[in-house]
């Protein structure tokens, strides 16, 4: 079989030796910008076949029959394939597999796929997807969350009971707040290519956030061995967590197997918003207790989230929202009780923030009504409670040992420059843009802060490793890794870290299938700086040290060995000594919580804080964020511009919850599957952005950095409605905030 | 899928009389072409010289959004910036808008407010309709299948103060949750008509009534004046907004709107 | 279905070919030509990542059908470099670092030359205008803002 054009995904890049901290661009700029990078979308071979998904129009059904017989009909139709076709165990999962490659008895959520063709074209395709009868019954479907919960329809509850039951405080509020269903929208859509390799076993090119969990889950379900299945880092058009879990991956093996030739597929919008998981919605309700001087004293938190129909990352994701559920402050007593329910709505699982971002805009918009029960300034409440290295996370009681600048973050965020009033009348600069709804005199601006503590890595126990291999090649150095870059940045900084470690400056980066390498991981956590550039920092430095000790060298570069001045073995002759050196690299090890969630559940954590200013049209309910001001711990910045790079888009994102960006599911059916309804924030929607990055070294990343990319993403929602609180006096308990939710509380 | 690139009017009007399906800009059409819909008989437009020609107050029904940006009739200039995306304006008609008939259509409050016409051409000659005849339901026109949109003829005389604004939930490309048109003549005579809060454009005759009896931009009338504007659409509940705040969002941009000409005027 | 003859010229090569009906521009590029870097996403023309230039106009090809592009020219991302050098917008970008994970990239990149062939100078607002209609999900579009603004002084400082 031909291999598709790029078989392996390599980023030259050269530069500065000693470039840590400073803005090295990226290797894979100028294929991105000359249209020439492969994205999975762009892979084609010799004699590809094209898949299409034949997906159920009912959240919950029974299947009745399912008649390929019409389709199969179609000329150009090579296979249809349905759920008595999967070769080994039908169920797949990223924490446990729960969820059918193909459904067989009962359909349980919008979309869930039935069946596949794969066709000559991909239009036929499509034709023939849709010629695929299928037989239902029709269910009810349980949509309801809290009637989930009620009838016991759970993926996991988690229960936190911290400190003295009986500890009350004097000023006590309470709210409940709900947060909806965001979708990671990654421009590039879900795609692959399988190539069948004509001994049983199939090559994958996929989009994915996690090569490994693919590959392991595809070999279960296809029933062959793991040396039989590649699955490859290919080009990817974003992720922020919708690339996690599997969707057409197990799909293209079993086409590819089944017709002996390779398949693609490229799902088409509509497809990808079923195809993939979305952010959990999330129903919080929050009783909060401090003394006079408002310090905590107490903290109540209900947390309920909709993990739809399948498991994916709920666990996980309900972890993380009950553990973070206090946010960055102190508090001794602490209960929470949380639930990940299973509903016929569609699947829920990672995206950036991952259940930190729908408890920070609860436990941010109690903050700010204990501040005013208190009659105290908000921010002075926050000072009082900040958490800080040393003290006890709320929750789970995890002594925190790394550097926590919650104050710090704090402090300098109140410090940044306020931006001037505005008094210009260009549409561009107010609510409404180019409607010309507002003038400048229907606007009232608004000002609100928001802090959010997420976790680094993985958690509660998961042992969390990268590998990665450093080697000395004729072309220069080589960074191996299965880590996936999604745009993120990761290929830049591995870059610079290699570099830096071994004194060479040509060094590339290969991303290379799972056969060649183990795990790297997942992108995400926010963890492949702090793992994978853990790892290639490891490889890196042992290696350079076994040269310089093999020939008793002073110092390595892309000369060869030098010692005393001179070059004792020239690059090319080290080049071709087989110099490889391959490392795993852990962080600190966290335990499984215990009966009461306590525990040291979690390897690191980062702290962030956003002002977020606004120009409210109160009329309207129209909203332009004028401005949004963050200050991030982010250990140490190896890439200061790709870290503001991080921060401004993760921003955006938030900004997006908050205002816009929300899956209208109306019985289990998506109502908004493209982007002419799913509205995701244009350059007009864009806040102007000022970062300060606050470096507090002492992490475990390499050199102290932390991960980087969802603190951006967990306080911006919040404080973008505690800024649209402020202008407003509204309560405004839920995101997006839509203009009828501020317009018709409001009045004129 | 037969497909005709028509270069003048005649091929066009003939791949229509033989059921052709019109593609002017592709803003509508091609999106259910992507969705897979296969219409069997498409006529192009885009070539047809006869529908870009812009004659006095006569528009071709081929002129592009970019170019009524640039130099259509204040509000219908205002209309064309907020249509889709630059790239969309480049291509996107007004005849695309007035023939697709959406609620939504950007350009349909102000053929409303100033009461133009629709010309349609057949093989059997031309017709002019009324925008009010024109539209009858949601995407529903009184358009036969035979029959071209060649121009839409506004009247010889439009009034001196026009304003339009839109309302969506986010800054650019965005489809209206609301949107209208005001206009003013120096005589006071008002219109106001309103999108997306009704199954085609809608004019609001009791606020016009009022608005004629109004000269001050500070007057205690407007009160009422956004009343009978809110209490006059027919908007619904959807996955876009709410037939409340479609309400609420018509009075309060139609008070905006006649503010903004009476403080013209007054100035 | 009944192919049509198309005489087209893409980024300066001139091409005859016969093509279905129904096939969009983006099609026509990607499938028939080879000329991937024109990517797809929303297939409704509301994100801007597909735009490429017919006769130097910004046009949404998920929406254009190929037939169309009949007589006229055609210019794509792997027409903007020339003799293997990046193109001054396309260097402003990476130096700016106005691009993550790149899909956006090649419209964005589109758009700005056509912005910058119309107004060599533009202000912020302008820029703004014209990229309104582009979706990055990435970066927070400030530095693309930038890459912008810097390409076209860069530009300026290029020309006599």
């Amino acid at each position: 079989m031909t291999a598709p054009p790029s078989t392996t995904l390599t980023d030259h890049v050269t530069g500065t030796v000693n470039g840590i901290g400073e803005s090295t661009v990226r290797p894979d700029g100028i294929p991105k910008l000359q249209g020439s990078f492969a994205y999975a979308s762009d892979l084609e071979t010799e004699g590809m076949l094209w898949a299409a998904t034949v997906r159920s129009p009912h959240p919950h059904a029974r299947i009745v029959d399912i008649d390929p017989g019409p389709a199969l009909a179609i000329g150009g139709v090579h296979a249809v394939l349905t759920a008595e076709d999967v070769p080994g165990r039908l169920l797949f999962g990223l924490e446990h597999p729960d969820q059918p490659v193909l459904a067989s008895d009962v359909v349980r959520y919008w979309g869930e796929p039935v069946a596949i063709v794969a066709a000559e074209d991909p239009e036929t395709a499509r034709i023939a997807a849709a010629a695929v009868t299928v037989e239902y019954v029709v269910l009810d479907p349980l949509v309801d969350p809290e009637e989930a919960d009620t009838r016991d329809e759970v993926f996991r509850r988690i229960r936190i009971r911290r400190g003295d039951q009986d500890v009350r405080g004097s000023v006590v509020v309470e709210g409940v707040y709900e947060v909806g269903m965001q979708d990671q929208a990654p421009l590039g859509t879900e795609a692959g290519l399988a190539i069948p390799d004509g001994e049983g076993g199939v090559d994958l090119y996929a989009t994915t956030q996690y090569v490994h969990a693919d590959h392991s889950q595809i070999v279960a379900s296809l029933d062959l061995t793991a040396e039989m299945v590649r699955s490859h880092p290919t080009g990817i058009g974003g992720a922020f967590g919708a690339r996690e879990d599997v969707n057409l991956h197990i799909h293209l093996c079993m086409l590819a197997l089944y017709t002996r030739r390779p398949v693609k597929q490229v799902y088409q919008r509509s497809e990808s918003f079923t195809g993939h998981v979305h952010r959990h919605p999330a129903r919080l309700r929050y009783r909060h207790e401090a003394d006079e001087d408002g310090r905590l004293v107490r903290v109540e938190a209900d947390v309920l989230i909709d993990g739809g129909a399948y498991a994916s990352t709920t666990s996980a994701v309900l972890g993380n929202a009950c553990y973070f559920a206090v946010g960055p402050y102190k508090c001794d007593n602490v209960n929470v009780d949380g639930v990940g329910v299973r509903t016929n709505n569609p699947p829920c699982g990672a995206m950036r923030g991952f259940g930190a971002v729908q408890v920070c805009f609860a436990h941010e918009a109690q903050m700010d009504r204990l501040a005013a029960a208190l009659d105290m300034d908000p921010l002075e409440l926050r000072r009082r409670n900040a958490l800080a290295t040393g003290d006890a996370l709320a929750t789970t009681g995890q002594r925190i040992d790394t550097p926590l600048p919650t104050r710090e973050v704090i402090d300098s965020l109140v410090a940044m420059p306020m931006p001037e009033d505005d008094d210009s009348e260009d549409p561009l600069r107010l609510p409404g843009g180019t409607g010309l709804t507002t003038e400048r005199r229907d606007v009232r601006r608004g000002v609100g802060y928001a802090f959010g503590i997420k976790n680094l890595g993985f958690s509660e126990g998961s042992d969390d490793y990268a590998q990665a291999r450093v080697l000395l090649s004729p072309q220069g150095a080589i960074v191996e890794t299965a880590a996936i870059e999604v745009g993120q940045g990761l290929v830049t900084v591995v870059g610079q870290i290699a570099r830096s470690a071994l004194g060479i400056g040509n060094v590339e980066v290969r991303h290379i299938d799972t056969s060649r390498i183990g795990s790297a991981g997942s992108t995400s956590a926010s963890r492949q700086t702090q793992l994978t550039g853990g790892a290639v920092l490891a490889a890196a430095t042992a290696l350079r040290d076994r040269v310089l000790t093999e020939f008793a060298g002073e110092y390595l570069d892309d000369d060869g060995v030098w010692r005393d001045g001179e070059l004792v073995v020239p690059y090319a002759e080290l080049a071709s000594g087989g110099w490889e050196e391959t490392t795993t690299f852990r962080h600190p090890p966290t335990e499984e919580p215990d009966e009461n969630g306590q525990g040291t559940l979690h390897a690191d954590f980062a702290v962030a804080g956003h002002r977020a200013i606004v120009d409210v049209d109160v009329g309207l309910g129209l909203v332009r964020v004028v401005r949004i001001d963050t200050a991030q711990d982010v250990g140490k910045a190896l890439n200061p511009e790709s870290v503001r790079g991080q921060i401004e888009g993760g921003i955006l994102q938030g900004v997006g919850l908050a205002m816009m960006e929300e899956l209208i599911v109306e019985g289990g059916v998506i109502r908004n599957p493209t982007f002419t309804d799913y509205l995701l924030p244009t350059v007009l929607d864009a806040p102007d952005v000022e970062a300060l990055l606050i470096e507090q070294e002492g992490s475990w990343g390499p050199h102290g950095a932390k991960g980087v990319g969802e603190p951006p993403t967990i306080s911006s929602t919040a404080a973008v409605a505690a800024a649209i609180r402020e202008a407003t006096g509204l309560a405004l308990p839920r995101v997006p905030i839509r203009p009828e939710h501020v317009a018709l509380e409001g009045g004129v | 899928m037969d497909f005709v690139v028509a270069t003048d009017l005649e091929e066009a009007l003939d791949a229509l009389g033989r059921g052709a399906l019109p593609l002017a800009g592709g803003t509508d059409l091609m999106v259910g072409v992507n969705a897979g819909q296969r219409p069997d008989n498409v006529v192009a437009l885009r070539r047809v010289r006869e529908l870009r020609q812009r004659n006095g107050q006569r528009i071709g029904a081929g002129v592009t959004w970019r170019v009524i940006e640039d130099e259509g009739p204040r509000a219908l200039a205002q209309a064309a910036r907020t249509v889709g995306s630059p790239q969309i304006r480049n291509a996107g008609t007004l005849g695309g808008n007035v023939g697709t008939a959406s609620p939504a259509g950007d350009g349909l409050p102000f053929l409303a407010a100033v009461d133009a016409e629709i010309e349609l051409t057949s093989r059997e000659g031309v017709r002019t309709l009324r925008w009010d005849e024109f539209f009858t339901g949601v995407k529903e026109t009184a358009r036969r299948t035979d029959e071209l949109i060649t121009a839409v003829v506004l009247p010889a005389a439009l009034p001196g103060r026009q304003e339009f604004a839109k309302i969506g939930v986010r800054n650019a490309m965005v489809i209206a949750t609301v949107a209208c048109v005001v206009t003013r003549a120096d005589d006071g005579t008002t219109t106001v008509a309103l999108g997306s809060v009704a199954p085609t454009p809608i004019r609001i005759p009791e606020a016009e009534e009022l608005a004629k009896t109004l000269s001050d931009p500070g007057s205690a009338a407007l009160d009422e004046f956004q009343h009978l504007v809110a209490a006059g659409v027919r908007p619904i509940t959807d996955h876009r907004s709410t037939e409340e705040y479609r309400r609420h969002g018509a009075g309060v941009l139609a008070r905006r709107l006649l503010t903004r000409c009476l403080r013209e005027g007054a100035a | 279905m009944n192919p049509v003859g198309v005489v087209t010229q893409v980024n300066g090569r001139e091409i005859a070919r016969s093509v279905p009906a129904r096939m969009t521009l983006v099609e026509f590029l990607r499938d028939e030509l080879g000329l991937t870097g024109t990517k797809v996403s929303c297939e409704l023309q509301v994100c801007g990542v597909c735009t490429v230039l017919v006769d130097r106009k910004p046009v949404s090809s998920c929406a254009f059908l190929a037939v169309d592009i009949d007589g006229r020219e055609v210019t794509t991302i792997e027409g903007v470099a020339s003799d293997g050098k990046l193109h001054p917008i396309q260097q402003a970008f990476i130096d700016h670092f106005a691009l993550q994970c790149g899909f956006c990239t090649p419209g964005f990149v589109m758009m700005a030359v056509a912005l910058l062939e119309e107004v060599p100078q533009p202000t912020p607002e302008q820029v703004v205008s014209y990229l309104e209609g582009n979706i990055c999900r990435c970066t927070g579009y400030r530095s693309i803002l930038e890459a912008v603004l810097d390409a076209a002084d860069r530009l300026e400082r290029a020309s006599p």
